[in-house]
């Protein structure tokens, strides 16, 4: 009685994470006039990792004035100019919408004929090197990488960093000196980047692009506690991990997949409804582990999908997020809705998306990974079962049929009642109010 | 023996339990323990494991174990140092197939019999199993972070562990090393000026109480002699802490005490001592005790 018609539907991070409230930078921290809200909704980070070699993107929903932007994020070594970046965002757009939560929707056959398989569609500037006297900070480094103002720093300690940040122009929230000092203690650097307003103005983008540096480093973690400086509620932040062997996962927090793969009542058809369960089921979860775990939301190997979200990105795409290991002419043909395993040997692209919502008590140490050599796939799918809509009276089979619905539809009802904590009455008014849905 | 014959000298009920209590294989304590926790991960904490994987890695060591016995000449009576390996390596392995498991316990338990010195074997098989998993296989790794963070539950798991590693006379070592360890933790976050609930977090992991309670105590496989188990504690720490802190790689702990092991021989040569017997001398007539038992 499966897969009659399959349709995938997918959510992006975007209206997902609207209602975070007052979500304050992530890897690094906004810096600006003191009483100019800095809020940005869900931070979005890209790591492609591969031995040593780690390629971080971070996307910026900076909403407050150009002029009083600044980043701030310690790194392990001091950068090149040709390891930074400015991607576009539409590559974090591709990770999001092709690993996004999704909808699976099938259709009972009509239980008085034989099974018939039908097709799958889918939804959905260069100067030298300056110690500043007094600070202990020197500056490595400063060019210009598209919009962006860049210059790289090395600290002695976290006062003197403040200082130079002060002196030149960049607005430190308060109690920043105790949150570097650890990053400088050991030994990392500080990658400090501003809008260069004129180029922007020039470039014409109505916001910031996203900022990529690669690096080669022991550490696979992400400077996420600077971010918490101005946090005052939970914030969330999105992980895309591209690396070679397997799903990667915490090593110093709980890493665990989210609820999926069950069926739940086909009125979560409509695109909202299906958003709204996501949030508060998402919301549930991560107050169910005290917002100290780090949630699994799409694990597998990037060469096919089932169903596919939305298009495999292209060898381009996966260079362009910082994927270096993909041998020449390889990658994937696009191809829409529902994507075969490929022989083995394909590319070796694995994706782990990781969804973490945290508090500035909740995760207390920089968020630190390993991969593992898990393969088992995994997706937060969530399927849709419409049933077949016919007379009892038509066959002996259908009334047997009928019945079997509709203790289908009441386990449908509790299971969503229990994801989410809506009440299971409700939920039923729904269920029954539910316009029927024919295959295409 | 009745009462009324003797009642001066017999000694109070505490006392006759408590002799009882310690005169029991602590390995039955430890199994208790093991097999509790096991069963809160497989339930409460979602560990990624397949009751299948359990199942084929009992029966994988305890075949290897009563095999090995058999062709070495060796005491078959470790049937529950078996079980005690069992539960370790199925808290600790990971994989996404069902040959991983079997394969690992065959291996670990195999190293005891083919990997001696001195009446000893060498590794700790749990330990041992874990770094196979890690090194040689494919689709099999370990979770560090999967115990998730929870003080109470640390808590609740070290006193268990307190109460089996003192009834197996190990508690020293256990000790030795986590004072070694915390107080590098401290340091760092002294150092650093890092949050204490950094320390928190990073104590309040159940690996490292595992580690603590159930894999450096073994006795099998530490130095005989107090002051050299002490010493091997610090190396152990202080490896743990530098492939952690300094080299920023995972699985420190059992990363260090795999490298430490060959140590053992050479501290046992250094300060000979007697060597450990799981069943200790009772008052009370037991199973016979003082046969060359081997976990």
């Amino acid at each position: 009685m499966l897969r009659h018609v399959m349709v995938a539907a997918a959510i992006a991070v975007a209206p997902m994470m609207s209602v975070v409230p007052d979500a304050a930078a992530f890897c690094g921290f906004y810096v600006g006039k003191a009483d100019t809200s800095l809020f940005n909704e869900a931070s979005q980070v890209i790591l492609a990792r591969d031995g040593r070699r780690t390629t971080l993107s971070m996307m910026n929903d900076y909403k407050g004035a150009l002029t009083d932007f600044a980043l701030v994020v310690p790194v392990p070594v001091v950068l090149r100019r040709d390891q930074v970046k400015v991607i576009e965002k539409k590559t974090f757009d591709r990770l999001d919408a092709y690993s996004a939560p999704r909808l699976a929707e099938y259709f009972d056959r009509d239980p008085c004929e034989p099974e018939v398989m039908m097709s799958a569609t889918p939804g959905g500037a260069t100067r030298g090197r300056r110690v500043s006297d007094g600070l202990g900070v020197k500056v490595e480094d400063s060019f210009s990488v598209g919009e962006y103002d860049i210059v790289l720093l090395s600290a002695k300690e976290s006062d003197g960093l403040e200082a130079w940040l002060v002196q030149n122009g960049y607005r430190i929230p308060q109690g920043a000196a105790p949150a570097l000092r650890p990053y400088i203690l050991q030994g990392m650097k500080f990658f400090v980047a501003k809008v260069n307003l004129a180029a922007q103005a020039k470039s014409g983008a109505q916001f910031l692009r996203p900022l990529q540096f690669t690096y080669e480093s022991e550490k696979f973690m992400l400077p996420m506690r600077l971010g918490m400086i101005n946090a005052s509620g939970p914030q969330d932040l999105i992980v895309y991990v591209l690396s070679r062997e397997g799903r990667v996962e915490s090593t110093n927090y709980r890493t665990v997949k989210l609820p999926a793969n069950m069926t739940l009542p086909t009125y979560l058809r409509d695109g909202k409804q299906f958003t709204d369960f996501y949030k508060t089921m998402f919301d549930q979860q991560a107050r169910r582990e005290n917002y100290k775990a780090v949630f699994t939301e799409y694990f597998w190997d990037m060469s096919w999908c089932d169903p596919c979200a939305a298009d495999p990105l292209s060898r381009e795409e996966l260079v362009a997020a910082g994927v270096s290991w993909l041998p020449e002419g390889s990658g994937v043909p696009p191809t829409q809705g529902r994507r075969p395993p490929p022989p083995t040997g394909a590319s070796p692209v694995m994706l782990t998306r990781l969804h973490v919502r945290y508090t500035r008590d909740s995760f207390p140490e920089d968020l630190a990974f390993q991969e593992t050599k898990d393969r088992q796939n995994f997706q937060a799918r969530y399927v849709l079962q419409h049933p077949w809509r016919g007379s009892p009276d038509k066959c002996k089979a259908a009334a047997d049929y009928l019945k079997s619905v509709r203790d289908r539809q009441d386990r449908e009802a509790k299971a969503l009642a229990n994801l989410t904590g809506w009440d299971v009455n409700d939920i039923r008014r729904r269920q029954s109010r539910a316009p029927m849905v024919t295959p295409r | 023996m009745a009462d009324a014959v003797l009642p001066a000298t017999r000694p109070p009920v505490w006392s006759r339990v408590g002799a009882r209590v310690r005169s029991l294989d602590a390995r039955y304590l430890q199994i208790g323990f093991l097999g509790s926790f096991l069963l809160f991960g497989a339930l409460v904490r979602d560990f990624a494991l397949r009751p299948e994987q359990v199942v084929l890695t009992f029966a994988a060591a305890l075949a290897t174990q009563r095999i090995g016995a058999q062709l070495t000449g060796l005491p078959s009576h470790s049937l529950l140092s078996a079980v005690v390996t069992s539960l370790g390596l199925s808290i600790l392995v990971r994989a996404d197939s069902l040959w991983v498991h079997p394969l690992v316990a065959t291996l670990a338990i195999g190293a005891k019999f083919a990997i001696r010195w001195n009446g000893k074997h060498l590794y700790n098989p749990a330990n041992l199993g874990a770094m196979i998993a890690l090194l040689l296989l494919p689709g099999a790794w370990i979770s560090p972070g999967q115990w998730g963070s929870d003080m109470l539950l640390a808590l609740w798991v070290a006193t268990f562990g307190i109460t089996v590693s003192s009834s197996a006379r190990r508690f020293d070592i256990a000790w030795a090393f986590l004072a070694i360890y915390v107080g590098l933790l401290v340091l760092r976050i002294v150092y650093l000026g890092a949050r204490w609930a950094v320390l928190e977090n990073q104590l309040s992991s159940g690996a490292l109480i595992l580690f603590t309670f159930f894999m450096i105590t073994d006795p099998m496989t530490t130095p005989n002699h107090r002051l050299m188990r002490f010493l091997y504690a610090a190396i152990v720490a202080v490896g743990a802490f530098v492939w952690t802190y300094v080299f920023f790689d995972t699985n420190g702990l059992i990363w260090a005490l795999f490298l430490a092991t060959p140590l053992v021989p050479l501290l046992d040569r250094l300060m000979p001592a007697a060597k450990f017997q799981w069943r200790p001398q009772s008052p009370y007539p037991t199973a016979p005790s003082g046969r060359a038992d081997s976990r």
